[in-house]
């Protein structure tokens, strides 16, 4: 029999939602929302003492206000939903840090609106007060959330599963039958099935007579779900930490250069708020020889296929020597430090000599490449040692434009690997610039102070080489050999990044906790063994998951089964036997008549049998007093369920028929 | 990383030809899947089913699910009787696409088989397409795609196998996937190459296929989020009294009711989001190792962060009073668009340092 029938009963009191909420009351520890109170201070006394109570109460008053709603799901919500939205421009605008190249681009190309940008901190989006305040509050939110969300569930752990709820029959999933083993049996045989499902159990006296089990499975869930939210902690400490403590700097090296870890090694440095010098792992290592391939035919020509730098590398001073091949996705490893190749180009070696012919300059100098296809430019500087054809000092210097493989229509290079290089060069002569003290970029040459070459008739002196080639400078001013071996360069990036372990046992810990959150449910089982008033015992079990799952029906299906084996039912009196039959299907139809708003079906089956003065009486459990009544009177029987069961609905709609139950 | 491992041109070709040819027969499926539609809204089922629908007069399917035991001694075990919780609306599925006309059932049987055999070919294709190049088959926009779309029919035709009440997926799917394979053959089309040495990483298979296997999920769960949208929407208007528009009540009488869509989508997010999480936590350290830092806010970094802060919060949705249903649903379609632009978006429109797509 179904429930509709009170639902739809005006004189029956209105069901005890309370007490199953209270069954399914704390299947999560997510904070419940509260309602939102008004002035916290109360009753203000006179004088300035009560001014200052009143001020108290309500000053401490509003942070718990303020502290509960930040701790609360809706807000957490909320900081979600900003911390995703706030990570959205970072990914549109270039960023410091990450493109610094095309964020001078944007701020030259936009000037306005990079001035707003620059006052939003769009620039460095992640590392902005706003971006940081959202995730610094989502962090707190977090904490205030975790804290008590623990303690509630150490409560629960150690607690007991809640009592069954009086109207067992309302649950989600419910069975029952009556059977001739006594309650006690009962409930020993389903704590026994309960625990050898691993269930924790505990069981207490029905206030109506007779025994409840009352079982509680799936605490790994809430587990799971804490261990995430903590690990997420862990990771952002990990996170904070590594920054503080890290460093990484760049490092451009030509093959047979070497390098070793100290400050003053490096092109480029960046460290952590924390970082030391002595926080430096010693090593230092020599690039042999740089390997790069590419794609040489087909649409995707030029494309890079292999690149390779073999070093040979020293721990310490004075360790031994090894050899090592440095690749994409195959760092270097010293200690905690990690060498990367992340860049490769060519050194064109130059032969710079005076007009007498004494070498001035020897070296290999990087050029920088400025295309995919290899086109690169660099600057070689003669600082000391040049004079001119009229004896004066002076210094060089030229500007190189590199072609490994040349395309003579377009002046660029059209493949990146060795196939026709070329050299064009420009030559100037006068003031580098350097002298005074001002650091300089030794890929540009600043041209303030300098002339241009001139052919005798007065063009710009502008050339192009060959490997081996010689190009000799005007009016006796020396010679330029571009030396017929182009070696190539290899740049580094050398980081440090402490915390990464810290960070990778977060990750591993949330997955895990993220799966035992979401894959395990947490359900409760009731089991309820009460003696009838014919003396045969009334079993009703009971389920209830955190949503509804088909899982809960499923595993009390099984439950039942294994209790009901050693408890079997009790045959119906002849009697009775139609009506079970006739109830199914209204039984069926119940719920369905609930939502479309009472159908006849039900109502037909609780038809007032003739003469029975009141029909609903079975029902009266509802009514507070009724479970406390300690004898059961046939019309009154203390249990509900039997009203609502399958097998034994004669008990619950008609009287009559459980009085003569009782006689069997 | 041998270079002399070129492509295998015969091999390309054949993939290629192979991937034409499952679009040809999904298109058959999605065909065949319009005529179940079709026959299914005349059968006489179908229109009960819509009946059932405004007033329930027919025992519809119970809601009241009853197990019954093998029989023993003297009687049979006992029944478990479910009931749905309270205050949610208790409405049975639809009966699905055919809607009980045996004609328009036989057209989804076809369909289902197309798809199957569509799938095949397609899977050969991508196969084939990996052994040309000798790797994933996922190293560039157009490789993803065909790979992506036919996981999403595997994903499909797994729970075809499990058993799940899922043909009512058949139109939206081949329909998608149509557009996916058309997509990836005209504008996103690569000839099949070698990698550049950043990909050269076992990573690439451990991340990116984890990848495919969460947006192809997303994605079937992305479509019964919209479905549920709209039959929720029905039922609503039902309970209220009012009747849905003609077409309406065709189409979604027969779609599974609100809450076994709603419980469908959340199944798979739910089931998917631990791997998503999995998946952006290879790449960090897939990024360890090529770029020397593990979280660089690189465009597809921050999408993907972004994708998985949208599918916490959707999650979240869901146990926060008052977030319950459309509204987490809208959420869960926030993230699942947030997924497709990190996909698509930001491969075309952002540079960053996961520009290989080859676009
Ligand atoms: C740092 C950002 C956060 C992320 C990424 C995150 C993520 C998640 C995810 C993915 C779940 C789903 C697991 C499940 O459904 O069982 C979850 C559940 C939960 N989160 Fe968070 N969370 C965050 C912050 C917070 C905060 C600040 C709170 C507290 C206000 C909170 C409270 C909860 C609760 C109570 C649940 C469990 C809900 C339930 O029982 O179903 N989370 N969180």
């Amino acid at each position: 029999m179904s429930t509709t029938s009170h639902d739809t009963d005006p004189q029956a009191p209105a069901p005890p939602e309370s007490d199953l909420d209270a069954a399914g009351a704390q299947l999560s520890t997510a904070p419940v929302e509260q309602a939102v109170p008004g002035s916290f201070g109360g009753m203000r006394k006179p004088g300035p003492l009560g001014y200052l109570a009143w001020l108290g109460r309500e000053v401490t008053g509003w942070v718990r206000w303020m502290w509960r709603q930040l701790t609360s799901m809706r807000v957490a919500l909320i900081l979600l939903f900003l911390l995703s939205l706030g990570a959205v421009p970072g990914s549109l605008i270039p960023q410091q840090g990450t493109d610094e190249l095309k964020v001078a681009e944007f701020r030259q190309n936009h000037d306005t609106l990079a001035q707003v940008y620059e006052k939003l901190g769009l620039f460095h989006v992640y590392s902005s007060v706003w971006f940081s305040a959202i995730y610094i509050l989502l962090f707190v939110s977090l904490i205030g959330c975790i804290v008590p969300r623990t303690w509630q569930f150490v409560g629960q752990l150690r607690g007991r599963p809640p009592r069954a709820p009086r109207r067992l029959d309302r649950l989600p999933a419910y069975a029952t039958w009556r059977t001739e083993a006594s309650p006690e049996q009962v409930r020993d045989w389903a704590r026994g099935a309960l625990r050898r499902r691993r269930f924790r159990t505990d069981t207490y006296a029905a206030e109506s007579g007779g025994a409840v089990v009352t079982a509680e499975k799936g605490y790994l869930r809430e587990a799971g779900n804490l261990v995430f939210h903590v690990a997420l902690i862990v990771m952002l400490v990990a996170f904070a930490s590594g920054s503080l403590l890290k460093y990484e700097g760049g490092k451009l090296i030509v093959e047979g250069d070497g390098f070793a870890n100290t400050k003053t090694q490096y092109d480029d440095f960046k460290s952590g708020s924390l970082f030391t010098d002595d926080d430096l792992d010693r090593f230092s290592f020599t690039l042999d020889r740089f390997t790069g391939t590419y794609e040489t035919s087909g649409p995707q020509r030029g494309t890079p296929r292999v690149y390779r730098a073999d070093v040979t590398y020293q721990k310490g001073a004075d360790g031994a020597e090894r050899h090592k091949a440095i690749e994409p996705n195959h760092p270097l490893v010293v200690d905690g430090t990690k060498v990367f190749l992340n860049g490769h180009g060519y050194a064109p070696q130059f032969t710079v000599r005076d007009g007498k012919g004494k070498v001035v300059y020897r070296g290999a100098v990087p050029m920088l490449p400025q295309d995919g296809m290899g086109t690169a430019t660099g600057v070689v500087k003669v600082a000391d040692g040049y004079t001119n054809a009229k004896g004066k000092r002076e210094q060089l210097g030229f500007e190189a434009r590199f072609l490994p493989t040349i395309d003579r229509t377009t002046m660029t290079s059209s493949f990146p690997g060795l196939q026709y290089p070329v050299l064009a060069l420009n030559a100037w002569h006068g003031d580098l610039g350097i002298d005074g003290g001002v650091p300089q970029n030794v890929y540009q040459l600043d041209t303030a102070k300098m002339k241009q070459f001139k052919t005798a008739d007065g063009k710009i002196f502008a050339k192009q080489l060959m490997p081996g080639e010689t190009m000799k400078l005007p009016n006796g001013a020396g010679s330029v050999t571009f030396e017929k071996d182009v070696k190539e360069w290899a740049s580094f990036q050398i980081s440090h990044q402490p915390g990464g372990g810290l960070a990778l046992g977060g990750a591993i810990a949330a997955i895990l906790g993220l799966a035992g959150s979401l894959f395990i449910q947490r359900r409760r089982v009731w089991a309820r063994a009460t003696r009838g008033a014919d003396g045969v015992t009334v079993v009703e079990f009971a389920g209830l998951g955190r949503s509804e799952s088909a899982k809960v029906p499923e595993e009390l299906a099984a439950l039942v089964d294994a209790v009901h084996a050693k408890a079997p039912g009790v045959a119906a009196t002849e009697r009775d036997e139609p009506a079970p039959d006739a109830e199914v299907p209204g039984d069926e139809l119940a719920p369905d008549a609930e939502v479309a708003g009472g159908e006849p079906a039900p109502d037909a089956e609780t038809a007032p049998v003739p003469g029975q003065k009141n029909p609903k009486a079975p029902k009266s459990p509802k009514d507070p007093k009724a479970p406390k009544d300690p004898a059961p009177s046939p019309r009154t029987p203390a249990d509900p369920a039997p009203s609502h069961a399958s097998h034994s609905d004669e008990t619950g709609t008609d009287s009559p028929a459980d009085a003569e139950g009782a006689q069997k | 990383m041998n270079l002399a491992a070129g492509t295998n041109e015969t091999l390309a070709h054949t993939s290629n030809v192979l991937i034409y040819s499952a679009m040809a027969v999904y298109l058959l499926a999605f065909f065949a899947s319009i005529l179940e539609w079709i026959f299914g809204s005349r059968s006489k089922v179908g229109r009960t089913a819509q009946a059932v629908g405004t007033t329930r007069t027919e025992a519809a399917a119970p809601a009241v699910a009853v197990r019954k035991g093998g029989s023993t001694a003297v009687l049979e075990r006992p029944e478990v009787v479910t009931r749905a919780a309270s205050g949610s609306r208790d409405v049975p599925d639809g009966p699905g696409a055919a809607g009980g006309s045996e004609k328009g059932d036989i057209w989804g049987r076809i369909s289902v088989s197309f798809i199957v055999l569509a799938f095949l070919i397609h899977a050969g294709g991508v196969l084939s397409r990996a052994l040309s190049v000798r790797r994933a088959p996922w190293g560039n926009m157009y490789e993803f795609s065909i790979t992506f779309s036919a996981v999403a029919v595997a994903v499909f035709l797994g729970l075809m196998l499990a058993k799940k009440n899922v043909r009512w997926l058949t139109l939206p799917l081949t329909l998608t996937v149509l557009l996916d394979l058309g997509l990836a053959t005209t504008v996103l089309y690569t000839a099949s190459d070698q990698l550049v040495p950043a990909l050269h990483s076992y990573w690439l298979w451990i991340h990116v296929s984890t990848a495919i296997f969460c947006g192809a999920a997303f994605y079937v769960a992305a479509v019964a989020t919209i479905l549920y949208l709209f039959r929720d929407h029905y039922e609503a208007k039902i309970a209220a009294g009012g009747t849905p528009g003609k077409f309406a009540q065709s189409v979604l009488s027969r779609l599974p009711a609100a809450a076994s869509l709603d419980k469908f989508s959340y199944r798979i997010n739910a089931a998917i989001f631990p791997l998503w999480t999995f998946t952006i936590i290879a790449g960090a350290i897939w990024a360890g190792d090529a770029w020397g830092r593990y979280w660089g806010w690189d465009p597809k970094e921050t999408w993907s962060f972004i994708t998985w802060v949208a599918y916490a919060m959707y999650l979240h949705a869901r146990a926060t009073a008052g977030w319950k249903g459309r509204k987490a649903a809208y959420l869960a379609l926030l993230a699942f668009a947030c997924w497709l632009f990190n996909y698509y978006g930001v491969n075309i429109f952002v540079t960053g340092k996961h520009s290989y797509a080859g676009v």
